[in-house]
């Protein structure tokens, strides 16, 4: 008897559901929403398929129609990933804490 | 490349994207934490540029188009103000849900290329996971585009209800589901671009009949549905580090999404539902002008506060609105001068999103370790001379404890009531968004002031 790849990749993703529970909940209230604009970039590695669809095919025809949606999908995924790492960045550069000085 | 080393690639991004949640656990891990999240994206992307080996002219627009997304995405995350995180972060959720219906359409007219099979002939279970991934993916466009509108005020924040609207969002919810089934039956093209259209009308209608001040709920919802799409597309393309993500982004937004209703103490079925904060507040307008108020200047607050020993400060989204964080550090700088010492109550549904009066005082350079959770201070306000509420509301009303008839009823709040005296900085004396009546207002020892949250402490700090 043989073990399905999809029950591997549903034993990954039970996992993982854990994993993010138990680390989202040791988050600090304080840093909920970087929290948000990570897990939208980090949401965004959606690019890998869109990088697959678009380079998919012959190279004479590059805006196939199959291709043109993932070249579509990489500048959506792309304005999330450089906004949402940066925006993230420029959020926590803020956090700091009591200058010891006062 | 092979596979196996792909796949071993990819889950080190999976885990790089695990640390980068896991340093949010505190301010000083939190940018190291980033830079892992950066990391493991460039390695996801690199590794796939690697994989897929061909470095023909399609590669170059590749890089093009990545530049160009890149360059709009830099470009808004130095640019938007802290006050417009919440739209930001519903524009982005939209942009995933977008890319997520735009992958699972290539991959639905070219699955040879992800080994799904031929046109026509796609495996079973990758029809499935496809059409879930895209389902929810464009709910989560049609949904965040709605949730922007609202946020940025271009669409009114307070709830659309028609009748038979739950019901028709459960049969469209039905259809979908019918939809899917066909669709793995019969392979037919028409079913999957059916499904694509009915989800986002359901995206449209789940959140029009959900009012402004829920929208930290709705925004978590979106970033769990986000994440959700995610792990559809990852299990259709096979990618470890999409799975990985995915069930991340999917679960953090989720137990956001519940801490921000036990923080309003409602189901979330309640608030999905929608309709709450509607337009039926007349009942409570009719008895409440006749009640004595007393209303002060900003000289009497400079004074109360100014002899006061310790003060507390109640932000809500009425200082998001009014822009007026740095007025409100400067006045806790005078205020320091003073001696008195000064912290921060945040309520957890204060303001649009998860932790956004946090980042406003950030951005307003108040150092975090005064900022304090409801948890973390709700004792304080007994021994606290003089509470300042500035844009909140109802966050703050007793009623909640008292009234078992009140819609916020059972509803943690801050025990500002407790205080020696409260100075409420408000434009005027109408009820907050749940469109109740704030006994507070009345008490002898609050003292109203009419006023813009900014202009109000601008004057302040003059007169201190």
């Amino acid at each position: 008897m043989e073990i399905d790849p999809f029950i591997f990749r549903l034993s990954i993703f039970i996992l993982s559901m854990f994993i993010g529970y138990y680390v989202v909940w040791s988050v600090t209230p304080s840093l909920h929403t970087p929290l948000m604009s990570v897990t939208n970039a980090i949401s965004s590695v959606i690019i890998v398929g869109a990088i697959i669809a678009a380079l998919a095919g012959s190279s004479e025809n590059i805006f196939d129609n199959a291709n043109i949606f993932g070249f579509l999908a990489i500048i959506l995924a792309a304005v999330n990933i450089f906004g949402g790492f940066l925006v993230t960045q420029r959020m926590l550069a803020m956090y700091k804490k009591k200058k010891k000085d006062k | 490349m092979s596979a196996n080393l792909l796949a071993v690639f990819y889950l080190i991004s999976g885990i790089l994207f695990i640390l980068a949640l896991r340093g949010l656990s505190s301010p000083e891990t939190s940018r190291q934490g980033n830079l892992f999240g950066i990391i493991g994206m460039a390695i996801a992307i690199g590794v796939t540029f690697l994989s897929v080996g061909n470095f023909s002219t399609g590669f170059l627009y590749v890089l093009g188009f990545l530049v160009i997304g890149g360059s709009i995405g830099a470009f808004i995350a130095y640019k938007i103000p802290m006050t417009a995180m919440p739209e930001l972060v519903a524009g982005f959720h939209s942009l995933v849900g977008l890319a997520a219906v735009f992958v699972a359409i290539s991959a639905f007219l070219n699955p040879e290329v992800f080994n799904l099979g031929l046109p026509g002939n796609i495996k079973i279970s990758s029809l499935i996971e496809m059409s879930l991934g895209v389902a929810i993916g464009a709910i989560t466009f049609t949904g965040s585009i709605i949730a922007f509108l609202k946020l940025r005020g271009i669409m009114s924040g307070s709830p659309i209800t028609f009748t038979g609207q739950n019901y028709l969002n459960l049969s469209l919810g039905l259809i979908l589901f019918g939809l899917i089934f066909y669709l793995c039956k019969t392979q037919i093209d028409t079913w999957f671009w059916t499904i694509i259209v009915i989800s986002f009308l359901v995206g449209v209608l789940l959140i029009i009949p959900i009012g402004g001040a829920d929208m930290p709920v709705v925004i978590s919802m979106l970033n769990s549905y986000s994440g959700w799409a995610a792990a559809g597309i990852g299990f259709t393309l096979e990618n470890t580090a999409l799975i990985i993500t995915g069930a991340l982004v999917g679960s953090s937004g989720a137990i956001l999404s519940y801490i921000m209703c036990k923080g309003m103490n409602r189901s979330f079925f309640n608030v999905i539902l929608g309709g709450f904060g509607g337009t039926d507040q007349s009942q409570s307008k009719t008895d409440k002008e006749q009640k004595p108020v007393k209303s002060g200047n900003a000289d009497d607050a400079a004074f109360l506060m100014k002899n006061a020993s310790s003060v507390i400060i109640v932000p809500g989204y009425g200082m998001a609105v009014a822009q007026a964080q740095h007025a409100l550090r400067e006045m806790v700088d005078a205020l320091k001068k003073n001696g008195v010492k000064v912290t921060y109550a945040i309520h957890p549904v204060a303001g649009r999103m998860p932790g956004h009066m946090n980042v406003l005082l950030a951005e307003a350079n108040v150092p975090y370790d005064e900022v304090f959770e409801l948890e973390e201070i709700n004792n304080d306000f007994a021994n606290c001379d003089v509470v300042y509420v500035i844009g909140a509301n109802d966050v703050t009303n007793p009623v909640a404890k008292t009234d078992p008839q009140s819609p916020i009823y059972g509803m943690p709040i801050l025990d500002v009531e407790k205080s020696k005296s409260i100075l409420f900085v408000k434009r005027s004396l109408s009820p907050g968004y749940a469109g109740i009546d704030n006994d507070l207002f009345y008490k002898d020892n609050t003292l109203m002031l009419f006023a813009d949250a900014k202009k109000m402490t601008e004057d302040i700090i003059k007169s201190l």
